[in-house]
């Protein structure tokens, strides 16, 4: 049974307000259609959950969708702080917002868990930072089979995952390549999974290279087909980041009335992905196609009756 | 807007350079004789690939995003960015780069840059003021944390400044030399650290390495700055090398590359 959908529909039925919601790629891969159309629906108190916040959760917290964030790097990678969450963080303007931070290695562990069913993840960080007193969910362990102590984080387990993929079948089968960062850990970990595609392919094309698939459709609930979905972030083999947005977007987030003008010109003036791309214009969007082909070759799988 | 250039003292001909660059530059000579190298955001990006192009060809650059043996085509904008995996020997989920790469003792050098730094080189890259009501909120950890613990050995890049080089930081994000050399060594053995710690810092000024009692000691002093202006820009009286090294200037190649091979548009050495 297909679970193509839109985006309109996959936000409608599979995000609520208050819930936990992570809309994972770690620079690579970030859903920001789903992001604009999370803040055209008017969610409110939200628990977002990502390593980087980046540009898309600055976009979110500046729209009032969320409470929360949990999260292990803050920042506009490559160019400089997220100025709406720091307003809210630094001056509680218009309100203040909850932090949960972790490290890069925390968070993943905190996936990890959710996602295998276990009550926490050990790994060895932590030790002699302020980052336990931070928050308190960091917690020392002692090891059951010796004399070391290490440190513990708790199963994340968002109530929906967001990812974006370069394919998948209708049946949301997925695949991606390039820069993974913890979009498996974080689907299996969800209690509904939205995958947002580039391409939609044949199941026969899934089949063909079953290694590249990073969570079948099991998992998913709804599959959205939308091109050029993840910019200004990119898509490896497809586009660039945008870098120019990246850097505008520190103009624009300084002061709430540009961060707001400009909500209301790219994301509620917009009825979706695919005027946003049209509003872009095709000089743009040419611009950040890889300046050449990288194919990867081709693997025998053999056929075995 | 460009910062001023000096010329190298007694080296007559060669080209003027900038701060950043003589940073960069001496950062990158550092890796030398380096195999597996955990590269940070930011200025640690860029040092390292001028390492790769120069000191240390054999150089794996390991980038938290999830790729190991990178060879970026161009200076990537992001650890993220897409030219670290077109070419790179793996490219592999963040659990595994950060379980079997990180934690599993593969990385010679973690790479990291810092808001502010002590004595003992324990780096703050998280709050400045209190956690709860932060003056300036920065990132955060990232990874930085557990690289700092992880990794065999940790370089630190940072520009030279009263706030970045504290006597005591905000926040202690990832953990050096902790109050001293003795009982770091003690807590790393107990706790099982893969780490030494941190080995070196690099600044605009000059470089740093770490004492037997494990504080920050001026080893080398750049070409055209000061003892006082060392001074100047640090939040306590740092220990000085006897006799102290004058680091030489970046060479025409060294230059060259960062001009026109790395960061031809100055992001990085402006």
């Amino acid at each position: 049974m297909s679970k193509v959908t839109s985006m309109r529909d996959a936000v409608a039925a599979f995000v609520h307000d208050g819930d936990i919601v992570a809309i994972e790629g770690f620079t690579h891969l970030i859903c920001f259609a789903a992001g604009h159309e999370i803040i055209r629906q008017r969610k409110r108190d939200l628990t977002l959950a990502r390593l980087t916040p980046d540009l898309i959760y600055d976009q979110m917290v500046a729209a009032g969708t969320a409470r929360k964030l949990v999260f292990s790097w803050l920042g506009n990678p490559g160019v400089g702080g997220l100025h709406a969450i720091r307003r809210r963080v630094e001056d509680a303007d218009p309100a203040p917002l909850e932090l949960e931070e972790y490290s890069h290695f925390g968070m993943v562990g905190r996936y990890t868990a959710g996602a295998s069913n276990l009550p926490f993840f050990p790994l060895r960080s932590y030790f002699e930072t302020d980052l336990p007193k931070a928050n308190p969910l960091i917690r020392p362990i002692r090891s059951p089979f010796g004399e070391e102590t290490v440190y513990a984080v708790p199963p994340l387990k968002p109530d929906v995952t967001i990812v974006h993929a370069q394919r998948a079948d209708a049946d949301g089968n997925t695949q991606m390549w390039g820069l993974l960062g913890c979009q498996k850990e974080a689907a299996f970990a969800a209690e509904r999974v939205i995958v947002v595609v580039e391409e939609l392919v044949e199941e026969s094309v899934i089949r063909a290279d079953p290694n590249r698939t990073v969570f079948p459709g099991l998992i998913v609930d709804a599959v959205v087909v939308e091109p050029f979905g993840a910019h200004p972030s990119y898509v490896q083999g497809a586009y660039d980041r945008d870098n120019r947005f990246y850097r505008d977007w520190d103009a624009i987030a300084r002061e709430a009335s540009t961060t707001q003008a400009w909500l209301d010109e790219w994301v509620y003036g917009v009825s979706g992905r695919a005027e946003y791309v049209e509003k872009l214009g095709a000089e743009r969007v040419a611009g950040l196609r890889p300046s050449g082909e990288a194919p990867s070759g081709s693997v025998d799988y053999g056929v075995y009756k | 807007m460009s910062e001023p250039r000096v010329s190298a003292v007694g080296s007559e001909g060669a080209a003027a350079f900038s701060r950043s660059e003589m940073m960069i530059v001496a950062a990158a000579r550092e890796l030398a004789g380096q195999r597996v190298c955990f590269v940070g955001v930011g200025l640690p990006n860029i040092a390292v690939n001028l390492a790769r192009l120069t000191v240390a060809p054999e150089l794996e650059l390991v980038y938290e995003s999830g790729a190991y043996g990178a060879k970026p085509a161009r200076l990537p904008l992001s650890i993220g960015d897409p030219t670290i995996v077109t070419g790179a020997t793996a490219v592999v989920s963040m659990f595994e780069l950060f379980s079997f790469y990180l934690q599993g003792g593969l990385v010679d050098v973690g790479f990291l840059g810092a808001a502010q730094i002590d004595r003992f080189g324990n780096i703050n890259s998280t709050v400045i003021g209190d956690y709860e009501h932060p003056k300036t909120r920065l990132p955060g950890s990232g990874g930085a944390c557990e690289i700092a613990i992880n990794a065999r050995q940790v370089f630190v890049i940072m520009r030279q400044s009263k706030r970045s080089f504290v006597e005591r930081i905000d926040f202690r994000t990832s953990p050096g030399n902790l109050g001293g050399a003795e009982a770091a060594a003690r807590i790393r053995r107990e706790e099982g650290w893969l780490g030494r710690g941190p080995s070196v810092v690099v600044t605009d000024l000059g470089i740093y390495h770490f004492d037997d009692a494990g504080e920050m000691r001026l080893d080398s002093i750049h070409p055209g700055a000061t003892l006082e202006q060392i001074r100047e820009t640090i939040g306590w009286e740092p220990g000085v090398a006897e006799p102290l090294a004058t680091t030489p200037a970046p060479t025409p190649e060294e230059l060259r590359l960062i001009r026109e091979q790395l960061d031809p548009e100055g992001a990085y050495t402006k």
